[in-house]
């Protein structure tokens, strides 16, 4: 939480460039994980089609897209949750379906969107469960595991809330431990679908920083599903923008976010200013409605 | 690793709510254990070994404990060691044995089922094992082996088809149930048909078989059902945590490293295998199996199943049966099913009346 | 919230099994023709529940045994046979249908049927305490037993169930149901088995039937049975938001504990009348409104129009079927309804996607 300074923004931009060029170019030196030429679905139907993308190393991702665009499908492939029907998904090198299932789970972990936790499980207990992958089974709870607990519960803020039961937390402390779960899995490569749904703005961002902050501290890849096109321009350093499963665009939102590419993809129209926060793009939807700005008098009164 | 340096001061250790037992052996050997689940545990041991001592010295020769104690240490001979070791035994090892068995399948189903209600009844298991019993009666004869391969037999086989039936590309918890619930509802309707068929002796045995019984039973049945119940059990230790991660979601098991289907089709064969194991034995003891994980859960307060309580109180819970079965209305020796129903009933109806851990 | 329909639900919401599946006739007007369709299949069951038989009887024997009666055997066997057969079917299937379709969603548990509230089970504990223990033999005289025991049941169950802070939650109903239940399952299998008469009586009243009933046992229970649905279907809009979940249904404004009692004095009605009439018929209750709600979506109220219909289908369709398979023969109803209805309950959630309620 307090270790590593945060790289700064120039190198980041840095990686951007190498890592932007070697999507296609493919060779240089390919991510840590990617997709190539996938087509996955559930039954028959097809949710992507030969769909290939390249997760950059070290960097925040975050895909975006409309409701039912493939965006879960996809994070969900890539975390092997879901086989593809053609294509594979390549993390470090070799299908991510001929490792053993530890050895995936050590290397990449998941924040699911269907958990549940145990009736009277306490924060800790279920934190605990990260280190399955880690355990062995006469090797249950080293100091190793019980340190990368502790760790995984302060970078989370949720060492407070240790020995309460998961049942009686809010929404926003609950994700928060579930996300301290998947950080005590301690793996380089983390995936989240839809880490801040059902959370309130306050909640959003406070994961959403959350993520950032781990992202540069713990230099891991992280990859998120979100909903808010806003925040993912402001959190995210690469973005993958997807419709009726192809990607539209990806990179920098800063370089790639425009009018135009809200309306292709949302089919929204929009204006694109500055945060004046981040600098990053604002997207302020135009208003059918009301047209014309409203006069100063009815804002002041 | 901040955190491993600032351990080395002493410093903090992880806050799980409860307090929790630690144990190093060495760097490769390491386990974390609930001091109540612990305590627990052992105070139902301790109570089974007193039920036990009381059981081994009472009946139409009663012994004063002390006497079987003697026995069972080998000071004693003669009459007493005849008695205790010999006759009654026999009877309270198999209680404990299909006891722990029965409480382990339930907790493996409830644990898979998310449900409660989960058991191996849920599959079919149960109804299919009695129309086995009514086949091999009705046609074949109805002592001991006969019952008991006749009960193996078809409830093995309701449990494949329901598997079976079930199956489309994986088994989904829910299709599970419903299929299980279908199968079971036509063999129960056949089981009837056998039993408004049978002559009146024919379907008596058969109803007293289908209450569960471990009456008559001797030193002969003792080591293929000790065998069966340890092979399985040390099959549990080896797959290790994964059920507990199943509780998490299919999705967050798969993350963590779980192979669901194999995993899931693992457990469900070694909790079929525990239930067609007792009830091969003793018939189709009922409750046991619901009962026990529920009553360790809330005695633990551990967070959701956990198999090892359950094991233990499924043990102690089919003693306490017996042992009323057969002093209650002696002479006349009831079958242990019928008294585990009423006393499992009965005090799972008063822990939900204490509302001891506010379950919702 | 619109646009998350099809997402599946996240964990800081706690799933709510019942809402969300829409099912396979997803409009009304596709709703009300399929039930117009199960209405011509109600028709056709009756008609074949009156002809079918160990003696065929036409549409116009039928006709003239209450048109121009005179006598005629077969106008005699459809007047004291098949009619009150035909009547009582008609009444216990309905009965045991609505029954399961209103247990279901009270203890939100789609495998919930009257065994998990152990009205089985109190019923035949009173029935065997009736035989057993009083000597009664004729069955006339123990319906009424199991009427009552279903009734002490119901009312044991829901007290256990709302002792304690909470009230009376869906999983403290059910888990009360299988204890008592379960106990009460041991009491009399204990007096059975000490009691080989009683076994002996018992072990063909267990197995439920429509045969052999007069008319006055259909026209007796008839009223409760009524009530019962009267009941129901006050109760069935509320249902609809106590599926949603506790906090859901109390802002939308619906009164949770009025609904459960009425809900469950419903089920008392209706169980205890069709269990003293004809027996323990089991499946009926779980299987109808389950296929029901696959058809038409999570709505109680078309649920329980369609289990309205399809209930006596599944009922009457036994029957016939268990007085053909072994004729002159008959198997009894209470056998057939699983074999009839266990098929279509696998063939269906085998092709439906449908992972819940």
């Amino acid at each position: 939480m307090n270790a590593t300074p945060a790289p700064s923004d120039t190198a980041q931009s840095d990686a951007v460039e190498t890592t932007g060029s070697a999507q296609t170019e493919a060779g240089l030196t390919p991510a840590r994980l990617h997709a190539q030429g996938v087509t996955i679905g559930y039954d028959q139907r097809a949710i992507c089609e030969d769909l290939s993308v390249e997760v950059p190393d070290g960097r925040f991702t975050v895909i975006v897209g409309p409701n039912a665009c493939g965006k879960s499908t996809l994070l969900r492939a890539l975390s092997r949750l879901l086989r593809p029907r053609r294509g594979r998904v390549v993390l470090d090198g070799r299908d991510i379906h001929g490792y053993p299932a530890k050895e995936v789970a050590r290397r990449l972990g998941l924040l699911a969107q269907s958990s549940t936790a145990p009736e009277g499980i306490s924060v800790a207990d279920l934190v605990a469960r990260g280190r399955f992958p880690h355990q062995k089974l006469i090797r249950q709870w080293s100091a190793h595991d019980e340190a990368a607990v502790l760790e995984a519960m302060e970078a989370t803020g949720v060492t407070d809330l240790s020995g309460r039961l998961v049942d009686t937390l809010s929404g926003g402390q609950r994700q928060r431990v579930w996300l301290a779960m998947v950080l005590a899995q301690q793996t380089s490569i983390m995936l989240l679908d839809e880490p801040t749904t059902f959370l309130d703005i306050a909640h959003q961002v406070e994961v959403l920083e959350l993520c950032v902050r781990l992202n540069r501290e713990q230099r891991a890849t992280m990859v998120a599903v979100l909903h808010d096109l806003n925040h993912a321009c402001r959190y995210a350093d690469h973005l993958i923008a997807m419709k009726a499963g192809r990607i539209v665009a990806q990179g920098d939102p800063r370089e790639i976010v425009t009018a135009e590419l809200v309306e292709e993809v949302f089919g929204l129209r929009c204006r694109i200013i500055d945060d004046p926060e981040t600098h990053t793009p604002l997207i302020i939807p135009r208003s059918g409605i009301v047209t014309a700005p409203r006069t100063a008098t009815t804002i002041h009164g | 690793m901040k955190a491993l340096t600032r351990r080395q001061d002493g410093a903090p250790r992880v806050d799980f709510g409860h307090r929790v037992m630690v144990l190093r052996p060495s760097a490769a050997v390491s386990v974390r254990l609930s001091v109540r689940t612990t305590v627990v545990c052992a105070i139902l041991l301790l109570l089974t070994l007193v039920v036990g001592v009381l059981a081994l010295g009472t009946g139409e020769f009663s012994l004063p404990p002390d006497q079987v104690v003697r026995a069972l240490t080998g000071q004693e001979s003669g009459w007493a060691r005849l008695v205790v070791v010999e006759w009654r035994l026999p009877r309270v090892v198999l209680a404990l044995l299909i006891g722990s068995a029965l409480g382990l399948s339930g907790a493996v189903f409830q644990s898979l089922m998310r449900n409660p209600l989960g058991s191996p009844d849920v599959i079919g298991f149960n109804t299919g094992a009695y129309t086995g019993v009514l086949v091999a009666t009705a046609y074949v004869g109805h002592d001991y082996a006969q019952t008991s391969v006749g009960a193996l037999v078809g409830g093995l086989l309701t449990a494949a088809v329901v598997y079976l039936l079930a199956y489309r590309q994986g088994v989904q918890g829910f299709r599970l149930i419903i299929v299980g619930i279908a199968v079971s509802a036509v063999l129960g309707s056949v089981n009837q048909w056998f039993i408004i068929k049978a002559d009146l002796q024919t379907a008596y045995a058969a109803a007293l078989w289908g209450q569960g019984s471990l009456n008559d039973l001797s030193w002969d049945q003792v080591p293929p059902v000790a065998y069966a119940v340890g092979a399985l059990s040390l099959l549990l230790v080896a797959m290790g945590p994964s059920l507990r991660l199943l509780e998490l979601g299919d999705d967050a098991a798969s993350a963590l490293g779980v192979r669901r289907e194999p995993v899931r089709l693992a457990y469900l064969a070694v909790g079929v295998a525990l239930t067609a194991v007792a009830t091969a034995a003793a018939g189709p003891i009922s409750f046991v199996a619901l009962a026990a994980p529920q009553i360790a859960a809330r005695l633990t307060r551990a967070p959701g199943i956990a198999l090892v309580p359950s094991a233990v109180t499924g043990a102690l819970l089919l003693l306490v049966g017996d042992f009323l079965a057969v002093r209650l209305f002696a002479p006349t020796q009831l079958p242990v099913g019928v008294v585990t129903v009423s006393l499992g009933g009965a005090y799972f109806a008063w822990l939900l009346a204490r509302n001891t851990r506010g379950r919702k | 919230m619109r646009a998350r329909v099809s997402d599946r639900p996240p964990r800081a919401v706690k799933a709510q099994r019942s809402a969300g599946t829409t099912g396979i006739a997803a409009s009304d007007a596709r709703r009300a023709g399929w039930l117009l369709a199960c209405v011509a299949l109600l028709a056709v069951a009756c008609l074949l529940s009156i002809a079918v038989g160990t003696r065929t009887i036409g549409v116009h024997t039928t006709w003239d045994a209450f048109a121009h009666y005179t006598g005629t055997d077969e106008q005699t066997i459809v007047r004291e046979l098949r009619v009150p057969r035909l009547v009582l079917g008609l009444l216990t299937g309905v009965a045991l249908g609505v029954c399961g379709a209103l247990i279901q969603a009270v203890t939100r548990n789609p495998l919930a049927d009257t065994q998990i509230l152990g009205v089985n089970a109190g019923a035949a504990l009173f029935v065997v305490f009736a035989v057993g223990v009083l000597g009664l033999t004729s069955i006339w005289s123990y319906v009424w037993f199991a009427f009552a025991g279903v009734a002490v049941a119901m009312v044991a169950v829901y007290a256990l169930g709302s002792i304690g802070r909470g009230g009376a939650t869906p999983v403290r109903l059910t888990l009360a149901g299988v204890a008592l239940g379960a106990v009460m399952d041991g009491l009399s299998a204990g007096i059975r088995l000490v009691r080989p008469r009683a076994f002996d009586y018992l072990r063909f009243w267990d197995v439920g039937t429509l045969g052999g009933r007069p008319m006055s046992i259909a026209l007796a229970v008839a009223p409760f049975i009524g009530v019962g649905l009267l009941l129901a279907l006050t109760v069935a809009r509320s249902l609809n938001a106590v599926a949603m979940g506790d906090d859901i249904a109390r802002s939308l404004g619906a009164d949770i504990t009025r609904t459960r009692v009425l809900a469950v004095l419903a089920v008392m009605l209706l169980a205890g009348a069709s269990t003293a009439a004809v027996g323990p018929i089991g499946f009926v209750g779980l299987m109808v409104p389950h296929a029901v709600r696959w058809l038409v979506g999570p709505d109680q109220r078309w649920i329980l129009a369609f289990t309205v219909v399809c209930a006596p289908v599944l009922m009457l369709s036994a029957d016939v079927i268990g007085r053909l398979v072994i004729r002159p023969a008959e198997l009894q109803a209470g056998i057939v309804t699983a074999f009839v209805g266990a098929p279509v309950l696998i063939w269906m959630v085998r092709r439906s996607n449908v992972s819940a309620l």
